[in-house]
């Protein structure tokens, strides 16, 4: 472990190298170097480790890592950011209360399960189940954005919070999958996409944007595209689908009293 | 712990009817270099061992294709024994159907964690003796014969790899550990399997470990698949039979009936195993919607259901694919000649840092990576 | 004769509550009620079949068992001695209707299923996809598949034809004759919006149901009613009956007094004559037999899929190995609870086995001569819910068949007095007015709504067992279990005890 003193304000910058290192060892070497007081942890030849940042409560902290980081990335968080120069595997921002997730890269799968607060940004495709049972609660709205396409069930029992796709760079003829926002009774989705509804949960309206809509997700956008130096009015162009739950309770008539 | 101890040394189907069916979870990792330039072990021992946390010590194992150049019209059996009398006993039946160029044991070195291993030996074998009768049986079914034969009625054997040119090695310990006490560091292969086991209820079985092998065909498998009580049924209605109580068993079988038996191809016979919905199968063209009905309809009970991921190898190539909703990770990626697939990204870039593409395929699409037709295996 | 036979029933009315609406009156059918300044019911004549009490607007009505004051004797139970009574007094065959009511094991209530924890997922049946569509028919072992040149399938081997279903649930075999119009337009109703199977039974198809062919099996049996070859060409599919759980092994007869306009048209016969159903087929004394009349049934009917019903008795297994290699396109088996609207007493509780143990024995000696693909199997007799269903399936049913628990839909009560033709909830009967008791448009969506519960609860069973189609379940003799059984019973149901 290395420490450099980096700019005037004395803000700390501790610099890991992951290569060949157990997850344990190098989560307590994280763990160790906020709690020194490190405001930037830089992690190199990450590959595999999993739980990076899981359950870290501070919010002045930011975490960089090179490399693949391993599932149930950022698990818990509650606070700080986290950036990934490569791609997540499976389980990033599992149950995550707060914090920022931007990854440049590609994310796996049941991304941000249960997140209920914070931002998960990802700049390429994301896999299967993404934003499942994400939740707003009280003053918290939890926010994906993913760049690139998704797989199937993306917001599966959606509840709260706003999940983005934008599609760019797609040459697939979708870029959502099947069984998109089943069981979908909260928050609210928007598609850089025509939507069919042969996709979507039977759960899921589809709407155009008012100007509610258009004001939520170009402030989330702009956001997204300062972190990965993207063209906002290039993407703010196309058309935008919304999607919203029908009811926030879809299943009146499934059961016998 | 009983029923594997059961099931290394009973044959009697009451027994093994009585016995629970093994449940795991896994890590896999595949390499196949599609020139069939061979690779050594070194490298998927790696992979594997970056994926140490998704198993627990309890089974891992190695398939490795084009390693017996020497012997490649030969079918090596690789065969654990519990005694000498387990021992004895086979080399008696391997003598009386069929003849054994070279019988010797699997060479091993000494790893703390590894222990008690069984005997374990390799006999590299023609289908059958010159003067036999019965030429009607092709030299493949009668060696499925065969490995049926032992590991049906030789208290104490277990045949757990039975191709051509290849072999696996696989026991209780964490893979890594494995691949020291099997020395799979000195082994070429242009097609190398990989997996690390964590079974939650049947420690202790060197045979319980994958992969699974019959013939060509080897599997690695995480999840559980939960359509096993009808798979295994429908098996045994085409003379399988069924002794290991896991999931990967019915997979072997099922590929061998769906490729070998019924000629399939292995895009038809992936398509069995994990068919698109029925929505979907209502969108297709006329023609492919009466293909895939049909499909569904007759293989019903052969498709897989419940979470999982595998790879098979076979002498020509490497197939992986998960099932119809994704509920077990698969990763893909390519460099070159060389194809990957693991259960995590991280895997592969151990031993692969900058893939050409890296890429997780769409639940139950299977991915069929073959060696190029000029290649000579 | 002075009757030694107590009533069964004692009809008790809370005059206080009874405003004297002669509702009761109207709507017994047994004539129990008579009326003078108020409301006198005759124990005698109740059959308990409970119409009175659910149509009386103050519920002032309360059926009960009568209190039993004979002298209690293990062997020489009640039952015994009212049939002894009944029998001294008449010197008549005793007659009932619906299933076996006798107290044998229900096997159903010793069988429990699995669910996945931890190492396998649930899977969530309102969220993700779940398939309980089921095809009825003969299959081959093996397909042939070739590919296009772009990549695309195409199948190279001719199948037989099939039968979709949407829910593996389609309905019993009930005549028109047996049951009325109404009820069998209620069936056909709910079997078209489901996409489902509704099935004539053996006294013919009624005009006014032509238009539900596609959801239609016909029935052959011994009496061929309106058996003709339009009849035949209409339905998706035909049935020869050899047998029913409730009397197997019997004809029987519908007296002419059932045979009205209507009926006689519908199966052809005179009006007023009474319909004979002889006891075999005449042209099926052997197994050769059974070929051939499907294979004539075939030529007449296009080749669609021709079924085989029978009883579930001792030797079913076999019997089964035969229909299957005489070229059956599904053996229908009813087991000893299914119902009936007419059978002896004597042959109704004494003869046949369980459902549950035939449908095990069967699947299982079908999978063993190798040939369980090439016939469906349709397991009937005593399917009362949805985890029934699922048991079912789970030992080797393609589908089950309900017919009792649709007639509940629409009233039952099982008072067990089908054979009268009396039947109070319109059911069982051909009398105008009771039959206009049941509107087939109500009725349809009684049955609907079961279905619909019914197949739902399957997808949440499916779902907690971790899969998500129907076809993983069936077989998959794994996921039960038993409870108190012993290990004969366990061995022939496949299954191991619970905490194996």
């Amino acid at each position: 472990m290395e420490t450099i003193a980096l700019s005037e304000n004395l803000k700390e910058t501790i610099r890991i190298d992951a290569k060949n290192m157990y997850y344990r060892q190098l989560n307590d070497m994280v763990r160790e170097a906020i709690a020194s007081g490190a405001k930037d942890v830089i992690i190199d030849s990450v590959n595999g480790q999993r739980y990076i940042g899981a359950g870290i409560e501070r919010k002045d902290v930011t975490i960089i890592i090179n490399g693949t980081p391993g599932n149930d990335l950022a698990a818990f968080m509650d606070g700080p950011t986290i950036i990934v120069n490569g791609n997540a595997q499976d389980g990033a921002g599992n149950t995550m209360n707060d914090g920022k997730i931007v990854i440049h890269g590609d994310a796996g799968d049941v991304l941000g399960y249960g997140m209920r607060g914070g931002k998960l940004f990802v700049k390429g495709n994301v896999g299967y189940r993404v934003g499942i049972h994400m939740k707003g609660y009280k003053n918290q709205i939890p926010v994906i954005i993913a760049g690139g396409t998704a797989g199937d069930f993306l917001g599966e029992y959606m509840a709260g919070g706003i999940l983005i796709l934008l599609g760019l760079n797609n040459n697939t003829h979708s870029i959502v999958g099947d069984y998109l926002g089943t069981g979908m009774h909260g928050g609210v989705m928007y598609i850089r996409d025509e939507v069919n509804p042969y996709r979507c949960g039977v759960e899921v309206g589809i709407a155009e944007l008012d100007d509610g809509d258009k004001n939520t997700l170009e402030r989330y956008l702009k956001e997204f595209c300062d972190d990965f130096s993207l063209d906002f009015n290039e993407i703010i162009k196309e058309r935008f689908v919304k999607l919203y739950p029908k009811s926030s309770r879809p299943y009146g008539r499934l059961y016998a009293y | 712990m009983r029923s594997q101890e059961l099931l290394w040394r009973t044959k009697d189907p009451e027994i093994l009817r009585q016995l629970g069916k093994d449940i795991s979870g896994c890590g896999l990792s595949g390499i196949i270099n599609i020139r069939g330039q061979r690779i050594s072990g070194e490298a998927i021992r790696c992979s594997i061992a970056c994926q140490h946390d998704r198993g627990n010590g309890l089974g891992g194992g190695f398939a490795a294709y084009g390693i017996y150049p020497r012997y490649r019209d030969y079918y090596a059996l690789h065969i654990m024994y519990d005694s000498h009398d387990a021992k004895n006993s086979t080399e008696d039946y391997l003598d009386h159907h069929l003849s054994v160029e070279l019988g010797e044991r699997i060479p091993t070195r000494p790893v703390p964690n590894i222990n008690k291993p069984p005997l374990l030996w390799r006999y590299f074998v023609k289908g059958r003796k010159e003067e036999e009768g019965d030429f009607e049986i092709a030299d493949d079914e009668y060696m499925v014969k065969i490995v049926m034969g032992i590991n049906a009625t030789i208290p104490g054997a277990f045949v757990f790899s039975s191709g051509k040119n290849m072999g696996v090695f696989k026991g209780v310990g964490f893979p890594e550990e494995l691949a020291e006490f099997f020395m799979i560091d000195e082994y070429q292969g242009y097609l190398w399997l990989a997996h690390n086991r964590f079974p939650t209820n049947t420690p202790g079985w060197w045979g319980g470990a994958h992969p699974f092998n019959l013939l060509d065909w080897s599997i690695i498998h995480n999840g559980e698949i939960s359509s096993y009580g009808i798979n295994k049924r429908y098996l045994e209605m085409f003379g399988y039979k069924l002794t290991l109580m896991t999931d990967t068993e019915v997979v072997a079988y099922l590929l061998d009936l769906l490729v070998r038996r019924h000629k399939l191809n292995l895009n038809v016979a992936s398509t069995v195993l994990s068919p698109p919905f029925w929505k979907d199968i209502e969108k297709s063209d006329d023609k492919e919607k009466e293909a895939f009905t049909a499909l569904r309809m007759v293989y019903g009970s052969a498709m897989l259901n419940g979470p999982f991921a595998f790879i098979f190898g076979f002498t020509r190539g490497m197939v992986g694919m998960n099932d119809r909703i994704k509920l077990r990770p698969f990763v893909v990626a390519t460099k070159g000649d060389n194809f990957y697939m693991a259960s995590e990204e991280a895997a592969i870039r151990e031993i692969c840092p900058e893939p050409d593409k890296v890429w997780s395929p769409r639940a139950g699409h299977s991915v069929i990576v073959e060696l190029d037709r000029s290649v000579t295996v | 004769m002075k009757t030694f036979i107590p009533p069964d029933f004692r009809v008790y009315i809370e005059h206080e509550r009874c405003r004297r609406c002669k509702r009761c009156l109207m709507n017994c059918s047994f004539d129990a009620y008579t009326f003078q300044d108020r409301v006198t019911p005759d124990d005698s004549k109740c059959v308990g079949c409970n119409r009175c009490a659910v149509f009386c607007p103050e519920h002032a009505i309360t059926i009960s068992n009568t209190p039993i004051g004979y002298r209690e004797h293990p062997l020489w139970s009640m039952k015994a001695r009212k049939d002894i009574w009944k029998q001294s007094e008449t010197g008549g065959v005793l007659l009932t209707g619906m299933g076996n009511d006798q107290p044998f094991r229900i096997y159903w209530d010793h069988i429990v299923i699995d669910a996945c924890q931890v190492t396998n997922p649930s899977i969530d049946p309102l969220r993700e996809p779940m398939e309980l569509r089921t095809y009825l028919g003969k299959k081959p072992d093996a397909v042939s598949v070739k590919m296009d040149r772009d990549g695309k399938l195409e199948l190279a081997t001719e199948l037989l034809p099939q039968i979709e279903i949407n829910t593996p649930i389609i309905f019993a075999a009930m005549s028109y004759g047996a049951v009325s119009l109404n009820v069998q337009k209620s069936i056909a109703m709910a079997a078209k919006e489901f996409g489902t199977l509704w099935n004539t039974g053996e006294g013919g198809l009624h005009e006014d149901l032509y238009h539900y062919g596609s959801n239609t099996i016909v029935q052959v049996a011994s009496g061929r009613f309106g058996v003709s070859s339009e009849y035949l060409k209409i339905a998706v599919a035909s049935e020869i009956k050899i047998g029913q759980g409730a009397k197997p092994g019997i004809g029987g007869h519908l007296p002419g007094e059932k045979v009205n306009l209507d009926v006689s048209k519908t199966r052809m016969i005179p009006q007023g004559t009474d319909a004979l159903s002889p006891a075999p087929q005449h042209d099926i004394y052997s197994i050769e037999d059974l070929r051939q009349l499907i294979y004539a049934i075939k030529e007449a009917n296009g080749y669609k899929p021709v079924g085989v019903k029978i009883a579930a008795v001792h030797n079913v297994a076999a019997i089964s190995s035969g229909i299957a290699r005489a070229g059956a396109d599904w053996i229908y088996i009813d087991g000893f609870r299914g119902g009936t609207g007419a059978s002896p007493t004597i042959i109704r509780d004494h003869i046949g086995i369980p459902i549950e143990l035939a449908l095990a024995a069967v699947d299982e000696r079908l999978r063993q001569e190798g040939i369980r693909n090439s016939v469906s199997i349709i397991a009937a007799g005593g399917i009362r819910n949805s985890g029934d269903v699922a048991k079912a399936i789970a030992l080797g049913a393609d589908t089950v068949a309900i017919g009792t628990a649709a007639l509940v839909a629409l009233g039952c009560s099982l008072c067990q007095k089908c054979y009268t033709g009396n039947c109070a909830w319109g059911i069982t009967t051909q009398r105008p007015e009771l039959v206009r008791r049941i509107d087939p448009e109500v009725g349809a969506e009684r049955i609907y709504n079961l279905l619909r519960g019914w197949s739902l609860e399957l997808k949440e069973i499916l779902g907690a067992l971790g899969l998500n189609s129907i076809e993983s379940l069936r077989g998959s003799r794994e996921r039960l279990r038993g409870i108190g059984l012993n290990e004969v019973e366990l061995r022939i149901l496949g299954i191991k005890h619970a905490g194996e």
